[in-house]
């Protein structure tokens, strides 16, 4: 699946970043310093929302250029980067895999959380919605990411199937570098006990995910 | 092929046939969206603020007791008239490459000796930037139906649509959101909202010919300032600063990649 993203994002990037014209937007002869000090003059803090959160880690710069990220020259460096991604994932501390599934529905319906307009104390939502085909009763989701309809039915709840799931919610990077998935464990968006509440959405056989 | 990727291939198989039955549910759902969108095109009181912004376009006002009939968008002072389907542009009296809403404020200190700030700082609810969200209906409102043209070849022009197309790329925030992340996919969809995939001149065409916009959802008239500041909101990214270079360097990159396709502005939103 990683393949076909990459695969996909090399054919749709192709034409549109070869239109460039004076100096180009990334690589060699890019203008860096005039971006950088264009980002500088253009935010504020605002709420929650603070100016450090246009300070990129690896994974963010690396992503940030799509021609780089996506060719095959970089494959070395996305590995590296998935490993860097894999080692923050926190396995669960009292080795319990699935929470309630119904609690895992309520937070993939949600998308709140960590704008300007969110207050620091609410718990954040998961967004799945957004992006995810899930149950089979809600027909409003988004298709940014593939569909989840029966995802526990063909994994099972092998060790193996558990620890790929966990690893992807928790750092989806650590398996595909420039996913377009949020790191939901590594960035502190959901907390352990949530993270098993999505997982018992996914794996658990009562769930309409595997009805 | 190994156990796991027969597994992956038949997750794939499986995935693709759940996908194709909940297809003919879905298309319905997307069917009516559209039938509401363009029953929503009979009367759009974007009209309302196109009378405001006229208004406020003709009325003197400020320390110089001026109006701003003798502003120049880009054709000529006092030009109105298509003047919205050129810009971004560069201005030779400012040095800068500036969209509808940053020559205004040019405008605005100029010609009527106003201060720009607050009308930078005002929240987009608030009066100051009412009135530039009624301008911005305005004189969009004048350029409905011409071609977009937008062909940086000035090198400031030439050096900000690069920096548009960088800053639609750059990953950041809590969710390592960018513009891209949303808009760099042909055919996907938030919940049920189609997504113009903005790389490409059909979907830059879909979102810059449609904005400025009334949103019916929510009884307001948004500038495509406006428009911008809450994608970076929903971005999880901090504020974009009101006319700022970075917004100014996308609405570039959205309008040249556009360049061509017929405005429709002031355009209406579920």
């Amino acid at each position: 699946m990683k393949h076909l993203v990459v695969l996909a994002a090399l054919l749709l990037s192709g034409p549109a970043l070869a239109q460039s014209a004076g100096k180009p937007a990334w690589g060699p002869g890019a203008d860096d310093a005039a971006f950088a000090a264009m980002l500088k003059t253009s935010f504020k803090d605002k709420g929650i929302a603070k100016l450090d959160r246009l300070t990129q880690d690896e994974t963010q710069a690396f992503c940030s250029d799509p021609g780089a990220a996506s060719g095959p020259a970089a494959a070395a460096q996305r590995e590296k980067i998935e490993a860097a991604n894999m080692a923050t994932v926190k396995w669960p501390s009292d080795g319990k895999w699935l929470g309630d599934w119904k609690e895992g529905e309520k937070l993939a319906q949600s998308g709140r959380g960590l704008t300007w307009t969110d207050k620091a104390d609410q718990p954040n939502g998961a967004n799945c919605y957004n992006c995810h085909q899930i149950t089979p009763q809600e027909i409003s989701h988004g298709t940014i990411g593939p569909s989840l309809l029966g995802y526990g039915k063909v994994r099972g709840t092998s060790e193996d199937a558990l620890k790929a799931t966990w690893a992807k919610i928790w750092n989806a990077k650590a398996s595909n570098a420039c996913s377009l998935m949020p790191r939901s464990g590594h960035m502190g968006i959901l907390g352990e006990a949530q993270i098993r509440h999505l997982m018992a959405l996914l794996l658990d056989p009562q769930s309409p995910v595997n009805k | 092929m190994d156990r796991k990727s027969l597994g992956v291939a038949a997750f794939l198989a499986l995935a693709a046939a759940g996908a194709t039955t909940a297809y003919a549910q879905k298309d319905k759902a997307l069917e009516s969206i559209d039938a509401y969108r363009e029953a929503l095109q009979d009367g759009n009181p974007a009209e309302l603020y196109e009378a405001t912004g006229e208004e406020l376009w003709k009325t003197p006002a400020g320390p110089k007791n001026a109006s701003l009939e003798k502003c120049d968008l880009g054709l000529g002072a006092g030009v109105v008239q298509g003047a919205y389907a050129q810009l971004p542009r560069h201005f030779a009296d400012t040095d800068r490459v500036q969209d509808l809403e940053s020559r205004l404020l040019t405008c605005m200190e100029t010609l009527q000796g106003k201060d720009p700030k607050p009308y930078i700082q005002a929240s987009f609810k608030d009066p100051p930037k009412e009135e530039m969200n009624a301008l911005s209906a305005y004189i969009s409102g004048l350029s409905k139906g011409m071609p977009i043209n937008v062909r940086p070849t000035h090198p400031k022009e030439l050096a900000m649509v690069e920096l548009g197309r960088r800053m639609f790329f750059f990953e950041g925030g809590p969710y390592d959101f960018s513009c891209a992340t949303c808009h760099g996919q042909e055919g996907t969809r938030i919940r049920m909202q189609e997504l113009p995939y903005i790389p490409s001149a059909k979907g830059a065409a879909s979102g810059w010919t449609s904005w400025p916009a009334y949103r019916v959802s929510s009884g307001e008239m948004w500038s495509m300032q406006w428009r911008i500041n809450d994608c970076f909101r929903q971005q999880r990214f901090p504020e974009p600063v009101y006319a700022s270079d970075a917004t100014i360097a996308l609405s570039l990159y959205m309008a040249a990649t556009a360049s061509g396709a017929t405005m429709k502005t002031p355009g209406i939103k579920r």
